[in-house]
């Protein structure tokens, strides 16, 4: 029997779980690597070649190489390993959640400014879909 | 006899970090910020702990995902600054308390909390950021401090019940420390933030407010909200606030609110400062 996650039903929510935590290991392992400046700068001189250390899918390599933010937390990634990739890109964190919500980094930071994003609305997929 | 003498919640957003690092305080962004933990900073400057107990969560620093452990105790020497991807914060090594720490290991096992030992490990913004917010950027952090690392990375984090529990017998393993020490423990995290997916930004004000207000006068209901209603109502990341009822369970029955600070936006985050006192 699978496990029961009500967190399932939250819009535009990947929870980080323990299945998403098994497909997405090898993913946050090469995520969890950008800590170091040597394999930083590595992994920005060639791309291509440094992901071939670690056993990721075709779909996460794709989303790596398209900074695909959204598809990469749904592939397994956690989004506090994602966070270095983009430092690794010299991007804000604000710029990932930015590009994560498909609104431009000024609007993302204005929203904020404001109060941030109320919950109406966002409770549940229905609710998402009334509104 | 060493004391609990208060506890204190606070926000760990590591934009506030860098704001510090980077000589932002001044900007109109930050500005109500600073200004707002002016007050906390200066009660910590007078309450002068011995020792901290930190509750905070590693952010896939010091634990990549070999091992996930629920509730962390550091018992070594000094803890180092992490490099998460931007380079280390240029912040003072983190000194420990093994023996106490040891002490507390002890204490809680024997009371049926099973703590992971921690005898290395690195130390994030989660537990960086509230030590620069409350005692500012001296050449040497001026107590020693001691991380209880809770994981709320991986869903499910433990229960907010279960955390005020293991907060109470904190305080009791500190009360059997003969050494004459004041302990201040700090609950780290939140307030409601989500920063992931296309609702990333969300906020709930109220939702926060209400938190707060029974964090000294109600606890207990606290302590019954269930992990959904974090996550549905302030935010995936607002689960952190589990961490704030481990602070409170430490405390005793009986708390003073002595400062609360609430602010939006720390980057993506809702940011909250509550200092009370044990009566």
């Amino acid at each position: 029997m699978a496990a029961d996650k009500p967190y399932e039903d939250i819009p535009g929510t990947w929870i980080f779980d323990a299945e998403r935590a098994r497909a997405g290991y090898h993913l946050n392992r090469f995520l969890y690597t950008l800590m170091k400046e040597s394999n930083r700068k590595a992994f920005l001189a060639d791309e291509r070649s440094y992901l071939e250390q670690f056993k990721l899918t075709a779909a996460q390599r794709e989303a790596v190489r398209t900074r695909d933010w959204n598809r990469l937390l749904e592939l397994g990634a956690v989004v506090y390993a994602l966070a270095k990739l983009a430092f690794t890109d010299g991007r804000s964190y604000q710029y990932m959640a930015s590009q994560m919500t498909g609104m431009t980094e000024k609007d993302y930071v204005d929203m904020m400014l404001k109060g941030g994003r109320s919950p109406e609305g966002w409770r549940s997929k229905s609710e998402r879909e009334k509104h | 006899m060493a004391r609990i003498i208060a506890g204190v919640g606070t926000s760990h957003t590591p934009a506030i970090g860098a704001a510090v690092d980077n000589g932002k305080t001044d900007q109109p962004y930050w500005q109500p910020l600073f200004k707002g933990y002016e007050p906390a900073k200066q009660w910590m400057a007078k309450a002068a702990p011995d020792v901290v107990i930190m509750v905070y969560n590693d952010h896939v620093n010091a634990f990549d995902f070999k091992v996930i452990p629920t509730f962390a105790l550091g018992c070594a020497g000094e803890f180092p600054i992490a490099d998460e991807g931007w380079g280390p914060r240029p912040v003072p090594v983190v000194k420990g308390y093994p023996e106490l720490a040891a002490h507390l290991v002890q204490s809680l096992v024997l009371d049926e909390f099973d703590m992971t030992i921690v005898n290395e490990m690195q130390v994030d913004h989660g537990l960086t950021v509230p030590l620069t917010l409350l005692f500012g950027s001296p050449a040497q952090w001026p107590c020693r401090v001691i991380p209880l690392a809770v994981n709320v990375v991986q869903y499910p984090a433990p229960t907010g019940h279960r955390c005020y529990r293991l907060g109470q017998a904190i305080r009791r393993a500190v009360e059997s420390w003969q050494e004459e020490l004041k302990v201040v423990v700090f609950g780290t995290g939140g307030m409601s933030h989500q920063i992931q997916g296309p609702r990333a930004g969300l906020t709930n004000p109220v939702f926060d407010k209400a938190f707060l207000d029974d964090l000294s006068g109600d606890p207990e209901r606290l302590t019954r909200i269930p992990p959904i209603e974090y996550l549905r109502e302030a935010g995936a990341e607002a689960i952190e606030l589990v961490m704030w009822l481990l602070m409170r369970g430490a405390l005793g029955p009986r708390v003073e609110e002595v400062y609360r600070f609430y602010h939006i936006p720390a980057s993506s985050t809702a940011v909250g400062n509550i200092i009370l006192e044990s009566r």
